[in-house]
């Protein structure tokens, strides 16, 4: 019995820490952010939990400076332009790949899934120099800019993210009645009626959760970015800029806040949403 | 309903133009980069591997990956799992699962400051407002910078202390992923198995070797596939925490180096097809997999 209690106390003890573990870092970054610069390199900011109820220990100056200094509110547009885009296209093209593959018999069509299997686990590094050669090429030819620019970044994010949305989608869609499919065939509907009034409705929840991990893994994608929009640039999305307050050194106030700021968002989407995020992460665990 | 041939590749055509511009035409294109020199225009041969494969620094990159390649995924796998089953017994599951998961919607960036924080550095005598060395100090210790300090840990040179920092972070990101993957497989096993098994006198350490781990062999390894070809691509975590300097450069950072800082873009898709080629047997196990579950 004693050494039930024993082991039951230890597990308690492992979960309760392992959970401290990954709950303590968010919370200092929180604390942080809303702390006086004077006070963040004076004292560590568990020691506000001592008094925690104290309001006046706490201030937003922090959040206004940051967001006045680094042009934050630009930089939050910049990644919304993007990361929008880069949702709502892959998943709009791809439906329609995916209705074709699986809805519709054709000679071709398994060779045309064991492609897009291919494409969604090609490491996408592979593609960065090509893609900026012909950028800047186009950019030789015509009046165009494409690096450093928003669609430039958002149209390779579309490419990069369509394997996953056409797979996916082509999953969802394969799983609803072939039934549907018949009857609208003899109410004289033609593919693109069956496609827009039936399946495109039905497979909404599917493409809820495609856009969620596609959102927060746009939102969230660091090296793509870079390679398409220098740090710097005032077209550099939100997670560009704060990775470079962090690279300046150790304004802690400032570099919390604004690690606030960008995470805010995909914070909201995924606890609202968390379990279509999971079911996409699930399909996307592989993507390139 | 009739179709005519051409219907089904007149829907796909959006989708194949545009994964045809930006992913197969590039993939081809990388491989003929590699052969030149760094502008794309005159042929060198070789001299890009070459040079990948004798030059000390690239050589460093490859190691760290390998520890990437050992200890990332072992963490993220054994974490997991660890923590999926545990926390099967106990009634705060919910709220331990939300907030392990935390970190996943956080990501990299975040991430990476959280802990950047986590291990800040003062010198000694002076206040550790960083959680880690403020424990390491009052437990009598001296601080310690843990982002740059490249004490050795393992036998091999390159194998540093910071490596082992950032790969920290980046288990703490991804190990959600994982328990998520793990707790969903571990509660769609019929928990009589294992009453049946206690009945029989086997204690919980022969249940979890003898019937967990043999029954979630299939999900175990899709995730650690998974965490495979994650760890060869990383990126973001490094270049949060130290932009690749003090020794814990990764391929995709040299990449990203060769194609921005140093603007030698032959070295730069070399090294692409280098990574390439180390993902390939994970790609071909992914495809594999994919055949045998019957979706393509």
């Amino acid at each position: 019995m004693a050494k039930r209690i024993l082991v039951r106390s230890m597990l308690h003890g492992g979960l309760l820490l392992i959970t401290a573990i990954f709950f303590l870092p968010t919370l200092g970054l929180f604390i942080t952010s809303f702390r006086e610069p004077s006070v963040v390199t004076n004292s560590g900011w568990w020691t506000v939990l001592t008094d925690f109820w104290n309001v006046s220990q706490f201030t937003l100056e922090n959040y206004f400076n940051i967001i006045e200094d680094e042009n934050l509110i630009q930089h939050f547009w910049n990644s919304v332009q993007i990361s929008v885009p880069a949702t709502v296209l892959p998943i709009l093209i791809g439906s329609m790949a995916a209705y074709a593959l699986a809805w519709m018999k054709f000679p071709g069509r398994r060779l045309a899934l064991v492609f897009m299997v291919v494409m969604l686990v090609i490491p996408l590094h592979i593609t960065f120099v090509p893609i900026l050669r012909a950028y800047l090429g186009i950019e030789d030819a015509l009046p165009i800019q494409l690096t450093g620019s928003i669609p430039g970044l958002f149209m390779a994010h579309t490419g990069y993210g369509l394997p996953l949305a056409v797979f996916l989608l082509f999953s969802f869609m394969l799983e609803l009645p072939k039934e549907l499919f018949e009857s609208a065939a003899i109410d004289g509907a033609n593919t693109w009626q069956a496609f827009w009034r039936i399946v495109f409705p039905l497979a909404l929840p599917g493409m809820a959760s495609i856009a969620i991990f596609q959102f927060i893994w746009v939102w969230n994608s660091l090296l793509v970015t870079l390679i398409f929009i220098q740090p710097g640039s005032p077209k550099a999305p939100l997670n560009v800029v704060v990775t470079q307050i962090g690279q300046m050194g150790q304004d802690w106030h400032n570099l919390t806040a604004a690690a606030f700021f960008l995470i805010i968002v995909p914070m909201i989407i995924f606890f609202s949403l968390q379990r279509y995020f999971v079911r996409g992460l699930l399909g996307g665990s592989v993507k390139g | 309903m009739r179709i005519r041939p051409w219907v089904p590749w007149l829907y796909m055509a959006p989708a194949l133009l545009l994964m045809g511009l930006y992913l197969v035409y590039p993939m081809a294109t990388n491989f003929v980069y590699s052969f030149m020199d760094r502008y794309s225009k005159e042929f060198v041969g070789l001299a890009n591997y070459v040079w990948f494969f004798n030059n000390p620094d690239t050589l460093e990159t490859l190691y760290n990956n390998v520890l990437w390649l050992i200890l990332f995924v072992f963490g993220v796998v054994f974490l997991g799992l660890a923590i999926a089953v545990l926390l099967d017994r106990v009634p705060y599951e919910k709220v331990s699962k939300a907030l392990i998961f935390m970190p996943m919607g956080i990501a990299a960036v975040g991430g990476g400051i959280a802990w950047k924080f986590v291990y800040a550095y003062a010198p000694k005598g002076e206040e550790q407002v960083g959680l880690l060395n403020a424990i390491v100090t009052s437990l009598g210790g001296d601080p310690i910078a843990w982002t740059i300090n490249q004490m050795s840990v393992f036998p091999i040179p390159s194998w540093s202390l910071n490596d082992i920092m950032i790969i920290i972070v980046a288990v703490w990101i991804w190990t959600g992923f994982s328990m998520v993957y793990c707790s969903a497989s571990y509660k769609s096993q019929p928990r009589e198995l294992r009453e049946s098994a206690r009945i029989d006198g086997a204690n919980e350490w022969q249940i979890f070797w003898r019937i967990t781990i043999p029954m979630m062999r299939i999900p175990l390894t899709t995730i650690t596939v998974a965490m495979v070809t994650f760890a060869l691509k990383l990126f973001d975590e490094v270049y949060v925490m130290t932009g690749g300097n003090f020794g814990t450069e990764l391929l995709a950072l040299d990449i990203y180096e060769y194609i921005w800082t140093f603007q030698h873009w032959g070295r730069a898709s070399a090294i692409a097809v280098v990574l390439l080629i180390a993902v390939l047997p994970f790609i071909i196990y992914n495809i594999w997999d994919y055949r045998r579950r019957g979706v393509i």
